[in-house]
């Protein structure tokens, strides 16, 4: 009884390690939005305008979709794949963000629309997505309504921190270290394997579980 | 130590008697807070600044006499006119940055039939070029509001050609890093005419030089460089098809030995030296004053603000 307590804690920690990885992704990635449309859009105040837009309506939408997604059998399984699904919604940045840029930059002559319309193009899915996480993370985490506040308070904490840390290390070092594609790249194949371990981890412990109820029916 | 007081005493005396100096003697006519910056115009006596940020003394001003307006006042913008030396006969001309508008208004008193376009990014700052600083735009000299590199990614579009770009768009308070990077200035070159001149007013301290001597050369080959001993600015001077033939002509205003030609006149009358700025130019084919493994910038990886503040 003690030890599966235990372990239940360990896995809420790794949950807002998860969470913290999240907030670090979107304004890492956020930050970088700025570079990757400064070639086409220039960098005048509407650039990050758009970019500012982009990701605070795709969050919106993602913290709804993440709600309405955990109601239904949430698992860490499934919390896993979001990640993993975040991680290659974040590809097309590296891949196709060149061609997509001009194509809009020669479509659209207003370089505001044209931001517009490029942030949205490379960047309103994987933010949707990784906004997902949050309203996931606190159905994960909340075991009964008396600290589910608590528990969002913690999540907003650790995610937020997550923002914080990942905007001031990629302005002031991985864009001295790295080229832009690398920390895109980077950040995708973390979200990644965070999202293969939870899912491993989630079938782990099914098996472990399954394995002590086989054990304490054979006892009985 | 009472010694050390007193020198302290006198230290911060002398340092608040020219605060008040400099306050009693400079004016500020106009100030604003824009988008981007703070724009403060200061009158001292006859001459008039356009100061982007008043407290750091990095900042790049732009100044004019009000009883001379055609002379120039500072070292940088003297230097850039090296390009005339070298294509003394430019039909069209971009100027990215525009400050108070100072060069525009030079290069069209020395180059009456030229066109020039200018481009600034921020609106406020063409406003108060033209109220203060006496800014002329006619049909020949366009201005546009617009991000540099947009302008010249669309110009490029359009097949636009220019004889003579001026990249003076760096302020030395924050660097705009999208308009430093290779595929920038392959852009630039390309719109460049044949015997078309590239000159910016670029960084000569701090780790930046050795990243941006790289890049303009990974794209014009080799270029030259014009700086002053008691300046901290440095141009750089490209051509599109490299500098050997042009290197010739650069040599004519002083060349005759005395017999000084149209064009030195000209420079003469507007307060440049062309002597002492043929003197000033050195090619980086002979002497090239970084090393060849410093990385070259690009769109993927453009630092240029944090490389400007390592000065280790």
């Amino acid at each position: 009884m003690q030890a599966s307590k235990k372990s239940i804690n360990y896995n809420n920690l790794f949950i807002y390690f998860l969470a913290f990885s999240s907030g670090f992704s979107i304004m890492c990635i956020e930050l970088l939005a700025g570079r990757i449309l400064a070639p086409f859009f220039g960098s005048s105040v509407h650039i990050w305008g758009s970019i500012i837009t982009v990701f605070m309506l795709s969050l919106s939408f993602g913290y709804l979709l993440g709600g309405k997604l955990s109601t239904h059998s949430a698992s860490l399984t499934r919390y896993g794949a979001i990640f993993i699904i975040a991680g290659l919604t974040l590809l097309p940045i590296v891949t196709s963000s060149e061609w997509l840029m001009e194509s809009i930059f020669l479509a659209v002559e207003d370089s505001r629309y044209g931001s517009l319309l490029a942030s949205t193009a490379l960047f309103f899915i994987p933010t949707i997505i990784l906004g997902m996480l949050s309203p996931y993370s606190v159905r994960l985490l909340v075991k009964n309504s008396n600290e589910s506040g608590q528990v969002a308070g913690k999540l907003y904490f650790v995610s937020t921190l997550g923002s914080a840390i990942g905007t001031i290390i990629t302005s002031f070092y991985l864009v001295l270290w790295f080229d832009i594609n690398t920390i895109v790249l980077s950040v995708s194949l973390v979200l990644s394997l965070l999202g293969i371990t939870t899912i491993a981890l989630a079938k782990v412990y099914a098996n472990f579980y399954k394995a002590e109820v086989q054990r304490e029916i054979s006892h009985a | 130590m009472p010694n050390s007081i007193n020198k302290f005493i006198y230290c911060a005396g002398f340092l608040l008697s020219v605060c008040l100096v400099n306050n009693a003697i400079a004016e500020v006519v106009h100030s604003e807070r824009s988008l981007y910056r703070n724009i403060l115009v200061e009158d001292n006596g006859d001459l008039r600044c356009l100061k982007f940020n008043v407290k750091s003394n990095k900042t790049r001003q732009s100044c004019f006499n009000k009883s001379q307006p055609e002379q120039l006042v500072f070292n940088y913008t003297k230097q850039l006119l090296t390009g005339l030396l070298v294509n003394p006969e430019p039909q069209r001309i971009l100027i990215i940055g525009l400050g108070g508008g100072t060069m525009s208004n030079t290069l069209h008193k020395l180059l009456p039939d030229s066109y020039i376009d200018n481009v600034e990014i921020d609106h406020s700052v063409i406003k108060v070029a033209r109220e203060y600083f006496g800014f002329l735009e006619n049909e020949q000299i366009k201005t546009y509001s617009q991000d540099g590199r947009v302008f010249v990614k669309r110009a490029v579009l359009k097949k636009q050609e220019y004889d003579w770009i001026i990249l003076d768009a760096f302020n030395g308070d924050y660097i705009p890093e999208h308009l430093m990077t290779k595929e920038f200035l392959e852009e630039t070159k390309s719109l460049l005419s044949k015997k078309g001149i590239l000159t910016a007013n670029t960084f000569s301290s701090s780790k930046l030089y050795g990243y941006e001597s790289a890049t303009y050369k990974a794209v014009f080959g080799d270029f030259y460089q014009v700086s002053n001993k008691d300046n901290n600015n440095r141009i750089i001077l490209a051509g599109k098809n490299g500098l050997d033939q042009n290197f010739n002509r650069a040599q004519e205003p002083v060349s005759k030995n005395g017999s000084i030609n149209k064009l030195s006149i000209e420079l003469l009358a507007i307060g440049v030296d062309a002597k002492e700025l043929y003197q000033n130019m050195k090619s980086t084919a002979i002497h090239q004053n970084w090393s060849d493994d410093n990385p070259v910038l690009t769109d993927q990886f453009a630092p240029a603000n944090l490389l400007n503040i390592d000065t280790d």
